[in-house]
């Protein structure tokens, strides 16, 4: 689950990447690619701190 | 960095010789905020992480940092020319410092990496060994803080985009925040923070007055932050430093009191401690911002900064289980995070799209690159040489454990029942 996290905190960057790589800059397609891979690193984030939860909360929280 | 003019220049270096005080400041915050029986452990501790993060950006961290105009690592991709690294030697080698504004850049540098590597010092606080902090400190300023410091400004690639942080709200702030939360995840909760149940148990700082003190202590410092920062990283014209001054003391004044109204209302009563991290948090935010607002919008990101720091500690403390003792991971976080947005929402910079997405791609880069880095250096660095003090100094304290002697010899603060088991 952790190193899941981690790959998708990466994953997000790398969509970010590729938009401003791949589109056309300030294109809605980009912005929208852009926010794609942010709210892929947000699921990572979430995915990683889980993982950092205490064993007796990890069940009602986050 | 752009070629600063020779009026700018002296504004810019006479800013940089305020920024010691931010580190004053962030030290008393830090300490504070610990209880008594780690306090001289707490301020050895960013006495350190300073020095060592100082001679690891002279030994390693400028190489990689490099100087923007002169040759650097750099590579095609999609018809554009990304430069993601310095190409400079170690040790400052072949380095001319003179009164050029490259050279007021560098020296500004110092001041910046030592600023992040205090950062995750305060979260990691009674917990974390002297040796792995100052090995952990190198690894941030050799590595993460000049890499991310390069693609930020100059002609880095984010800068390229346009991409706008002259003070450091992410290469500083950013840096050092997510570092912080990589090393409070590492090093987990300090004994008895939290029950087995995950409830929080309140452990208040040992100090109200030395925190507010250092938060008013930061205001100089971070006075010279943002204005050297818009001169050497942003083309600051000289007539500017006034109205960025006035920015930066509009946001932290108007985040703090935001913090107190938001804790007045949740709670009943203001919170000393949360309404510092406020003034902090506005301190941040305007970093990002302060050369490109009007000073009623450096209100308006102050006072948002102030109240996203309150639930922003609640969510780490209460659903995360983060253990956080001096608030940084959300003060340098969330506020660097809330300004470098702000610069795509209000900053004169076009307004445009292009801007906002500028902005939106190096929050991606920070939360993407640089969290993750971090986190697997640090993980990797545990692995050699373990960053938690063993079970008998968090009983005992650091400072006894550690250093052999209390910062308060003369005071028996707590007692043996105080403990949690």
């Amino acid at each position: 689950m952790k190193l899941a996290g981690l790959l998708l905190l990466l994953a997000g960057w790398v969509i970010v990447l590729a938009a401003i790589v791949l589109l056309p800059p300030a294109a809605a397609a980009s912005m929208a690619f852009v926010l794609a891979g942010i709210a892929v690193e947000i699921l990572g984030l979430v995915l990683f701190a889980q993982t950092h939860l205490p064993a007796g909360s990890r069940s009602n929280h986050v | 960095m752009s070629n600063t003019p020779e009026a700018g220049l002296a504004i810019a270096f006479v800013s940089i010789l305020l920024t010691p005080f931010a580190l004053g400041g962030l030290a008393f915050i830090n300490t504070g905020l610990n209880r008594t029986r780690s306090a001289a452990h707490g301020m050895l501790l960013c006495l350190t992480a300073a020095g060592i993060a100082a001679l690891a950006y002279f030994a390693v961290g400028f190489a990689v940092q490099g100087i923007p105009g002169m040759p650097g690592h750099t590579f095609l991709m999609g018809r554009r020319e990304w430069d993601w690294m310095g190409g400079e030697s170690f040790f400052l080698r072949g380095f001319n410092l003179d009164t050029s504004s490259a050279s007021v850049g560098v020296l500004f540098q110092f001041f910046g990496v030592a600023l992040a590597a205090m950062i995750p010092v305060g979260s990691s606080a009674e917990r974390w060994r002297l040796g792995a902090c100052c090995a952990s400190t190198a690894l941030l300023a050799a590595w993460t803080y000049p890499l991310f410091a390069h693609w930020a400004t100059g002609t880095g690639w984010l800068a390229q985009l346009g991409f706008a942080d002259p003070g450091g709200a992410s290469w500083i702030d950013g840096t050092g925040g997510f570092t912080a939360l990589a090393m409070a995840w590492l090093l987990g909760a300090r004994r008895g923070k939290f029950t087995p149940q995950g409830v929080p148990t309140a452990m208040p700082g040992h100090n109200a007055v030395i925190v507010v003190f250092g938060c008013l202590l930061t205001l100089p410092g971070w006075f010279g932050l943002n204005i050297a920062g818009a001169f050497l990283f942003g083309g600051a014209q000289p007539a500017q430093f006034l109205s960025i001054a006035l920015n930066t003391l509009l946001a932290g004044v108007s985040s703090a009191l935001g913090a107190v109204l938001v804790t007045r209302l949740r709670f009943g009563r203001p919170d000393a401690s949360l309404s510092a991290n406020g003034w902090i948090a506005g301190l941040v935010a305007s970093s990002a911002d302060a050369l490109y607002v009007k000073p009623a919008e450096a209100i308006l990101i102050g006072f948002i900064a102030g109240v996203l720091i309150v639930f922003s500690v609640e969510l780490l403390e209460l659903r995360m289980k983060v253990d956080d003792p001096a608030g940084g991971i959300s003060v340098h976080t969330i506020g660097g995070l809330w300004g470098v947005l702000a610069v795509g929402i209000f900053g004169r910079l076009g307004g445009s799209t292009a801007q906002f997405l500028a902005q939106l791609v190096g929050i991606a880069t920070l939360l993407g690159f640089v969290l993750p880095s971090t986190f697997t250096l640090n993980w990797l660095l545990n692995l050699v040489l373990p960053q938690r003090v063993a079970a008998e100094a968090e009983r005992q304290g650091t400072d006894l454990f550690e250093l052999g002697a209390g910062a308060y010899p003369e005071f028996v603060t707590h007692r043996e029942d105080y403990f949690q088991r």
